[in-house]
């Protein structure tokens, strides 16, 4: 399954360790963040549940780079 | 100016005031070290909180670390010896005026491209007891009349059920001439109603309609990354960090290589300095927003032309396009027959026509649909009698009482009648009237105007092969390819046949020499999707067109190919300059910051100064009007 969420951050670097730190948390297959359109694109493992595996996103996102939000 | 640049520019102002005044106070030891504190802390507290932030969570190579380690260096260095304190705050201070300059222009360019791109209605209006009333265009339902008025979007794919109006396409299409509509016409939402009242029976709901999905498409073609954008995010990760080590070995290696090797006194403050220099150049910054950046400008600005472009990786393959097939009914040509021509006949055109239509007029052939419509006027059926239509022939009929046969050369030859050949391509229909041969009418699928402009364009763009694929018989096929001057032809070809003409293609052409292919979403998808690019025409309206092709055109104009090529170039031109002009400077610093010829002001000068231009340069991809 895939989803798009809203997000917000300062720069394109910061944008670039999101999107790492989502790739690495549990549960998530795929993921992409957009500097440009400020979204970030997963794309979760089977029979995840995206409300919980986005917390986990959220709270690592939120390690590297803590001025950063994702609107779930 | 959002908030947070507001802010950000106010604290710039003051840290700038306060160093230039601080200048001219003559005061020394830690007072001068005191007073400098006051400006650098204004415009750096913010980073020097993150890079403690950063090393608490183990994320060393953060550029607000290595500007808070450059600049702290640079203060103890001041204090320790030279006492120049401006140093450190100029570097913190243009480092933030170039953070402060980049979040406008990418803020500035995300509007910019959405207005582009401001197709999305708000609203659609029903009509509940005789008054308008606005609702969310999603509680739209299917078969619902909704009513547009003049000025507002059409917000729901439909039916026009009443009302006539001109509608402005250009936001979809990029032309910039308007349409008109009348009862019964098809509509698609996203256009803007010019002139009358409208209402429209809607066909969709509105996340199936043609507006939700251009904008979802729009929206999520960023998710699609480029070689060139993922080269960048790899190189930024192994960049920071060999900076760093090279920063650390040069205020180590030297000058311990003096002491022991040389004799020399260690100098450590030289080399250490050096080593600073090195972290403020460290920053990837003018890369990294950069290049996704003007691929962003590029897609939209394609996208202001009617040119939609689902993914950067596509527009960098486009760009490397030499070789563009193209399918040929709905393409090339209109995919629609028309009466093209009346030969031979001894009685006027009009009359001959009207015979033919009256002749025709209880078939359902796609033939006599056209001379109907060539016809042009009301069919009064009670002038024809005896109707015989003779499968694979014609048709006999007696319009007004006088027999009249229309047919192919089989049915001349049945009736025994002398016929004029025809070197005319395409179906032939022979004439007979009253018993002698009255000329015949020439009926061909016909070659849209700016097909043989777009051939030549697409050579002038730089694409040095071109070739059409047809399921039409070899003649029709060789006669349209010779006018437009195509290069290559392969005629009837079933569907299967096209992908396996694709596929040979694809195994012939040099590495590097990416294929194109041309169709109308129409029974091509497998073709659309085996071409490295897939471009769908007239999409205005055609799911499957917007589902299968990679790059999408909105009107079936095909000039509009060679212009997404050029688009595509301009913004792969501007990414390799961007690239090697960031690269370039970055590594003549590094080399001129070692050799002790930069010193800390040029290195944040050339950081802040590359950025800068290289966005300024990157925002020149949304300029594509003119291409």
């Amino acid at each position: 399954m895939k989803k798009t969420y809203k997000i917000d951050v300062d720069c394109a670097n910061c944008a670039n360790k999101m999107e790492e730190a989502a790739k690495k948390t549990a549960g998530v297959k795929d993921a992409s963040v957009s500097f440009m359109t400020l979204k970030m694109h997963v794309e979760f493992e089977e029979g995840q549940n995206p409300a919980e595996v986005m917390q986990a996103v959220r709270k690592n996102c939120k390690k590297v780079e803590d001025d950063c939000e994702i609107f779930l | 100016m959002n908030k947070k640049q507001k802010k950000m520019l106010v604290r710039i102002l003051v840290a700038a005031a306060l160093m230039i005044g601080l200048n001219f106070v003559p005061v020394d030891g830690y007072l001068r070290f005191l007073f400098y504190l006051i400006p650098y802390l204004v415009i750096g507290y913010d980073i020097l909180i993150k890079a403690a932030k950063g090393i608490k969570n183990r994320q060393p190579f953060d550029e607000s670390l290595l500007m808070a380690i450059a600049t702290i260096g640079a203060i103890a260095i001041a204090v320790c010896e030279s006492g120049d304190y401006t140093e450190a705050v100029a570097v913190m201070l243009f480092y933030q005026i170039g953070e402060w300059f980049q979040s406008y222009a990418v803020g500035k360019s995300r509007r910019n491209i959405s207005d582009l791109m401001d197709i999305r209605p708000d609203y659609a209006n029903v009509e509940k007891d005789g008054k308008l009333e606005k609702v969310d265009p999603d509680e739209v339902e299917i078969g619902s009349v909704i009513i547009v008025q003049p000025g507002e979007k059409v917000p729901i794919d439909g039916i026009v059920a009443e009302g006539r109006s001109s509608l402005n396409t250009s936001a979809l299409t990029g032309e910039s001439l308007p349409r008109d509509v009348g009862q019964g016409d098809e509509i698609v939402s996203g256009c803007i109603n010019m002139t009358g009242v409208l209402k429209i029976r809607t066909t969709k709901e509105f996340g199936e309609s043609t507006v939700s999905k251009i904008l979802d498409l729009v929206e999520n073609a960023s998710a699609r990354k480029s070689k060139s954008e993922d080269f960048i995010t790899k190189f930024a990760r192994v960049y920071t960090p060999a900076v760093v080590y090279c920063a650390i070995a040069l205020a180590v290696l030297p000058p311990v290589a003096r002491m022991t090797f040389l004799g020399l006194g260690a100098d450590w403050g030289t080399w250490i300095y050096r080593a600073l220099t090195f972290l403020v150049i460290s920053c990837p910054c003018a890369l990294v927003i950069s290049i996704p950046l003007s691929f962003f400008a590029g897609i939209g600005g394609a996208s202001s032309q009617g040119v939609l472009v689902k993914g950067s990786n596509y527009l960098e393959t486009l760009s490397k396009t030499k070789c563009v097939v193209f399918d040929k009914t709905g393409t090339l040509t209109r995919g629609v027959f028309e009466v093209n021509g009346i030969h031979h006949s001894p009685m006027e055109d009009e009359k001959l026509l009207e015979y033919a239509a009256l002749a025709e007029s209880a078939s359902s052939h796609p033939i006599s649909k056209s001379i109907r419509t060539a016809y042009g006027k009301e069919i009064d059926r009670s002038r024809v009698t005896d109707i015989q239509e003779i499968s694979g022939n014609g048709v006999t009929a007696l319009v007004d009482g006088i027999p009249v046969a229309a047919g192919n050369e089989k049915l001349m030859e049945k009736l025994g009648i002398a016929y004029h050949d025809c070197h005319s391509v395409g179906t032939i229909i022979h004439m007979v009237v009253n018993g002698k041969y009255a000329g015949h009418i020439v009926i061909s699928d016909v070659v849209k105007p700016t097909s043989k402009e777009a051939v030549r364009a697409l050579k002038a763009a730089g694409v040095e092969k071109t070739v059409m694929l047809t399921g039409d018989a070899g003649k029709v096929a060789d006669k349209v390819a010779g006018e437009l001057g195509i290069d290559e032809v392969y005629s009837q070809l079933l569907p299967a046949d096209k992908v396996a003409k694709v596929e040979e293609i694809l195994k012939n052409r040099p590495q590097k020499a990416k294929v194109a292919f041309v169709g109308d979403g129409i029974n091509d998808a497998p073709v659309l999707s085996r071409a490295d690019i897939g471009i769908a025409m007239g999409a205005m309206g055609s799911d499957a067109a917007i589902e299968a092709a990679d790059v999408v055109l909105m009107d079936d104009d095909p000039l509009k190919i060679s212009k997404a090529i050029r688009i595509s170039r301009k913004c792969l031109r501007i990414v390799h300059q961007n690239t090697w002009f960031a690269i370039g400077v970055k590594v003549i610093c590094l080399a001129l910051g070692a050799l002790g010829i930069a010193n800390m002001w040029l290195a944040i000068f050339a950081d802040v100064g590359v950025m800068i231009l290289a966005v300024l340069n990157a925002i020149r991809a949304l300029f594509v009007k003119k291409l």
